[in-house]
């Protein structure tokens, strides 16, 4: 624990800590571009410089230089403030002036540092650098000559998104950042050197020209495109969110989206539901609530307690208790939400999580994933799997071969190789320390039993040498609404055939579903014209989850609130209230008239989801299944990453992604 | 001047073949066993007592360099020795001489060196114009290995060495060492941040020390006359002999070597024949290759010939290539091709250099047509300081010196070009109308 003094100010630090996290200790801002806490060290901007003794008698720079006992930095002095003015300057001599029309104003570290510590002049007199344009796919667009060559995107792409596609070429004034053959980067974080870009050479592609900061409402939520839980700040003008942005969440997220959470957003305003249908002569018509009401009440009436609920991926747990209240009153717990027809057994929720935690993946040593293509399921647990492949994990793999950035051993495609795996593999897993098992959807029909069996052939839940508790058996969800719906029981014995023979069913923002099984009148409450209201006999317009304050919890148990960003556009409405709506017209009125009404019930039935923030803390108490691992993984559930709800089917970026990225195919660019 | 029988480069002319029967005959390898036998720590003891220091540029004492290594080396972080061979400072020409005349000198100090810091194998990096040159060195590790001489138990000593010869693909910036290290495991060239420093995490993470090709073939004959003999010429300080490269306006330039300390115009009236023109003509003198800052002709004359001598002069020794200007020279156009050479070696990795060094040299073209005002002189001096010492490897320093020296000892002529330029006077001061 090294002991310094930061102008004046004693510190003291962890061992290995740095310099400017030193600074940063002592309250001591170091203006920086290329330093990043996430990335590794490149040292090469040269902003960081500080004055340090004992040391030469130069500036020193402060993020690449260890902190040591004794050591006297000082962050004022003439010496500091000439190097800081004199770098400043070198920046800003081919930093083209086009801050104006520059998507990056108003958030730009460049900006914002020539004002703290530039000179606010400029000697230079010759000719500026200009540098072509470089193509790195539907998400980043490039303005290379803004480009200050601090390389955190070139960190980034190689450290945590683990593609090598980003590099620098050329050397000295000529040095340029680009992709591999100025190809399209292939990978689904890609949107984060957005962010990690601290000018304005790496922006959006689609956000481009949108919006300034400043214009922006910003509301604090949690992203439904994946079961991760995702924290984001959406960023929404008028009526319509305009872009979405991670927030820092080190259990979860750390500080990353990827590039279906970020922009996603423009298919929330389009084919959006906004006024009630029915189906009248095969034809779906815009009706009244009233009408809409009446015809389900018709309905209702006539099935009894015969009605069900279907949740969809993306659903709120409010939305989902406001069903399951108006289906209790009615006299039915036919409750859904595998829309593909899963039946894995949730006697113990403790056997469907993500027990380890998304955080604790680092810690493992051994880890196996059994049908789970993660890049594409949990691209964000997928990054936490790299980190501990750092640290030295090892990772195997039951399922067909697929890229997932990192070595994979790939035993095979048969569950049953869970039972019975090769000596060494099993030997890897005896002597690991922290071993851990993912079990992707693909692999829960026909694999659970023998995953659990899995984890207790190698002891996965134990008490780490370090005596903190460890539990190695996971399940990785696909769908945001998952957890929360198995807490609130949306799950029946044989899964979706339980439900089908309902005389009526709700379906909450489901699509998904294989509707054809459903003989009965199907009511979907949801946003987007997508295959649900294709099938529906009434439509009932809902929100988004951009359009309601809502509580998620996502595959490691963790329950998250979201906030309004924007009201739904035309006759829709908060889902909970369409269901308090209805129960008055349906004469079984809900006893709850308020959203905090709603919760108090709701936290009375399932105590969890009322820890905001906290895990919901399961029993581990695994079911007795059947130990034998059946059948052959032929793929893995995600066909394509870009396409998987509602939201990104209707967004123009994500088909546009999916073209590209996923189907191969070539767009030409216009030339400007 | 130093007389034949001290001479460590016996064929630095060429006069003799370079193979190894003529090496043999030469003395190099001459009971190299015995040379190893007196202990690892012993011949790092008399590197050191010989004073010789680092003749790359930077003059750091080689002994007290290779005495970092650690001393017991883990099976998988083997320690690692490295020949900086990529002699690319505009003017020098002393390891391109070495190696195509007399390159087994070199390849027995690397096995000496290697041994002496428990190095597992050597490996030399040599600049990618040289073309013949490591065609030579091919063909004489090729024969030192099928004497025997390295490889398994090299020279009969039971030590297992390697020596590999790696060729460079023509980047300046590669002859820095912590980017030759990058550039040897196959990445970009730019140098790495120290700390760490190459003896503690070098090439592939394992402790590493790069020398210059001098500084290693120098440590045979060491070992073999003494610390003593070697630290007899040359003052305190800044022992033993050197190679000296003298280029530009002198009668015979040439390669030679002498004894530190020597002064200049010994240098050149002992080996060159004398300044073209005669004294009265000498300009200035850059003394140690083009990244050290110009000495003009008054100072430099009687100057010693090593580290302190030329710092004294506010220069530096640098690998002494000593380039001679006589007044025929454009010493604004040197001075700005120099520049020029530096905004085109820049890596471009980090920001004073990359932006500098190109910024500098469009100033330094102006100056030389006096396109400027008087004030950008001193505009171009504050660059100069905004790029040195800022920057992570020396190349910054080696880009600000240059026009630095220039500034300093002849900005007179600077300044003339523009006056000249403007219309024979300084603008008239205009008065503001009130």
């Amino acid at each position: 624990m090294p002991k310094l003094k930061v102008d004046g100010i004693e510190v003291e630090v962890p061992q290995g800590a740095t310099v400017l996290q030193a600074c940063e200790a002592a309250g001591k801002e170091i203006p920086r571009f290329c330093y990043h806490e996430r990335l590794s060290i490149a040292g090469n901007c040269r902003m960081c410089l500080v004055e340090v003794k004992p040391g030469p008698p130069k500036p020193q720079a402060s993020c690449a230089l260890p902190a040591a006992d004794n050591q006297e930095v000082f962050t004022t002095t003439p010496m500091v403030k000439n190097a800081r003015e004199g770098v400043m300057e070198f920046l800003l001599i081919n930093h083209p002036l086009d801050c104006p029309i520059c998507d990056q104003g108003g958030e730009c570290d460049l900006q914002d540092q020539s004002v703290a510590y530039g000179k606010g002049h400029s000697r230079y007199t010759e000719n500026k650098r200009a540098v072509t344009e470089k193509y790195m796919g539907p998400i980043v667009k490039t303005i290379m000559t803004r480009c200050i060559q601090c390389t955190r995107c070139v960190r980034f792409a190689e450290e945590v998104a683990g593609v090598e596609e980003i590099g620098a070429i050329y050397r000295g004034e000529d040095m340029q950042i680009t992709s591999y053959l100025e190809q399209a980067v292939t990978s689904e974080l890609s949107g984060n050197v957005v962010d990690l870009c601290p000018v304005g050479a790496l922006t959006s592609k689609p956000y481009a020209y949108e919006a300034r900061p400043w214009e922006l409402k910003k509301t604090l939520t949690i992203d439904v495109m994946d079961a991760v839980g995702t924290n984001i700040r959406l960023d929404s003008r008028g009526r319509q969110v305009l872009r979405c942005v991670p927030r820092i969440n080190e259990d979860v997220n750390e500080e990353w989206a990827h590039d279906k959470t970020r922009h996603h957003v423009d298919g929330l305003v389009r084919r959006r539901l906004d006024r009630p249908y029915v189906r009248r002569d095969g034809k779906l018509a815009p009706v009244s609530w009233d009408e809409a009401f009446a015809v389900i009440k018709a309905k209702v009436d006539a099935a009894g307690s015969n009605v069900a609920a279907v949740a969809g991926d993306l659903v709120d747990c409010e939305t989902m208790y406001a069903a399951k209240a108006l289906l209790a009153k009615l006299g039915s717990t036919k409750l859904e939400g595998r829309q593909t027809g899963m039946d894995y057994d949730v006697s113990s929720l403790g056997a469907v999580n993500f027990n380890t935690t998304i955080a604790g993946v680092e810690r493992a040593d051994a880890i196996l994933l059994v049908g789970t293509n993660l890049r594409w399921e949990a691209p964000l647990i997928n990054t936490r799997i790299r980190k501990a492949i750092k640290k030295g994990a090892k990772v195997y793999g039951i399922g067909p071969e697929t890229e997932l950035t990192y070595k994979v051993e790939w035993l095979g495609s048969e569950l049953s190789l869970l039972g019975g795996l090769p000596e060494a593999v099993a030997k890897a897993f005896t002597d690991a320390k922290a071993p851990m098992v993912i079990v992707g959807g693909g692999a829960l029909k026909g694999g659970h039993g023998a995953a659990l069996g899995f984890a207790r052939q190698f002891n996965l839940v134990r008490t780490l040498e370090d005596g903190t508790a460890w539990n190695g058996f996971n399940v990785v969800h696909m769908a945001a609404s998952r957890m929360g719906g198995l807490m609130l029981g949306y799950a029946q014995k044989g899964g979706i055939a339980d439900v089908a023979n309902a005389g009526v069913t709700f379906f909450l923002g489901a699509d998904e579903v294989d509707f054809t099984r459903f003989g009965g009148f199907k009511v979907y409450v949801g946003h987007h014209g997508d295959m649900g209201a294709h099938h529906a006999d009434v439509i009932l317009p809902g929100s988004t989850y951009a359009e309601k304050s809502g509580t998620w919890v996502n595959t490691e148990g963790r329950v998250q609130r979201g906030e309004r960003a924007v009201f739904a556009p035309g006759d829709a409405r908060e889902d909970w209230t369409i269901f308090r709506a209805l129960s008055e017209v349906l004469g079984h009125t809900l006893p709850f008239d308020s959203l905090s009404g709603l919760r108090e019930a709701m936290a009375a039935e399932v105590p969890a989801l009322r820890n905001i923030g906290q895990l919901a803390g399961y029993e581990w108490n695994p079911p007795a299944l059947d130990g034998a691992g059946q059948g052959t993984l032929a793929g893995y559930p995600i066909k394509d990453f870009y396409l998987t709800n509602a939201i990104c089917r209707a967004s123009p970026t994500m088909q546009r992604c999916s073209a590209e990225l996923v189907h191969g195919e070539t767009f030409a660019e216009a030339a400007e | 001047m130093l007389a034949d029988k001290d001479r460590i480069f016996t064929n630095v002319y060429g006069f003799q073949p370079w193979n190894l029967q003529a090496a043999l005959k030469r003395g190099d390898w001459d009971n190299t066993k015995a040379l190893m036998a007196i202990g690892q720590d012993a011949i790092i003891d008399v590197i050191k007592a010989s004073g010789l220091r680092g003749r790359g540029g930077a003059g750091f004492p080689t002994g007290t360099k290779w005495s970092f290594m650690p001393k017991e080396p883990k099976p998988d972080r083997p320690n690692f020795l490295v020949i900086n061979a990529d002699e690319s400072e505009p003017g020098s020409c002393k390891d391109r001489e070495i190696i195509r005349h007399d390159p087994h000198k070199l390849i027995e100090g690397a096995l000496i060196a290697g041994f002496a810091m428990r190095a597992r194998a050597a490996y030399i990096y040599i600049r990618g114009e040289y073309i013949r040159e490591a065609e030579t060195l091919f063909a004489a590790v090729a024969e030192a290995y099928d004497a025997g001489l390295i490889g398994k138990n090299a020279c009969g000593s039971g030590y297992d060495f390697d020596v590999f010869v790696h060729r460079g693909a023509g980047a300046y910036i590669c002859g820095e060492e912590t980017a030759m290290l990058e550039s040897l495991e196959g990445k970009k060239g730019q140098p790495r941040l120290k700390p760490p420093f190459p003896a503690g995490a070098g090439l592939y993470g394992c402790p590493t020390t790069v020398n210059n090709v001098e500084s290693i073939a120098v440590a045979p004959t060491i070992l073999r006359r003494g610390a003593d003999w070697f630290s007899s010429f040359g003052r305190e300080n800044n022992k033993g002999t050197k190679l000296f490269q003298i280029s530009g306006h002198v009668n015979k330039p040439c390669v030679v070597e002498d004894a530190m300390g020597i002064t200049f115009r010994e240098l050149i009236e002992t080996h060159c024949g004398g300044i073209r023109g005669g004294w009265d003509n000498l300009l200035a003198v850059i003394p140690g290759g083009s990244s050290v800052p110009l000495v003009p002709a008054k100072d430099i004359i009687d100057a010693p010939m090593d580290f302190d001598g030329l710092k004294a002069v506010g220069s530096g020794l640098g690998t002494a290539a000593v380039i001679v200007m006589d007044k025929s020279t454009d010493i604004v156009r040197a001075i700005s091709r120099i520049s020029y050479f530096y905004k085109h070696e820049s890596c471009g990795q980090c920001t004073p250099c990359r932006e500098g060094t190109g910024w500098m040299w469009r100033v330094m073209e102006r100056l030389r047509t006096g396109d400027a005002d008087i004030s950008e002189i001193d505009t171009l001096q504050q660059v100069t300081k905004q790029v040195e010492g800022h920057t992570i490897c020396a190349l910054g320093d080696a880009a600000a010196w240059p026009i630095q020296g220039l500034i300093r000892h002849f900005r007179p002529e600077i300044e003339r070009r523009i006056i000249e330029r403007n219309g024979g006077s300084l603008a008239p001061m205009q008065e503001a109308a009130e």
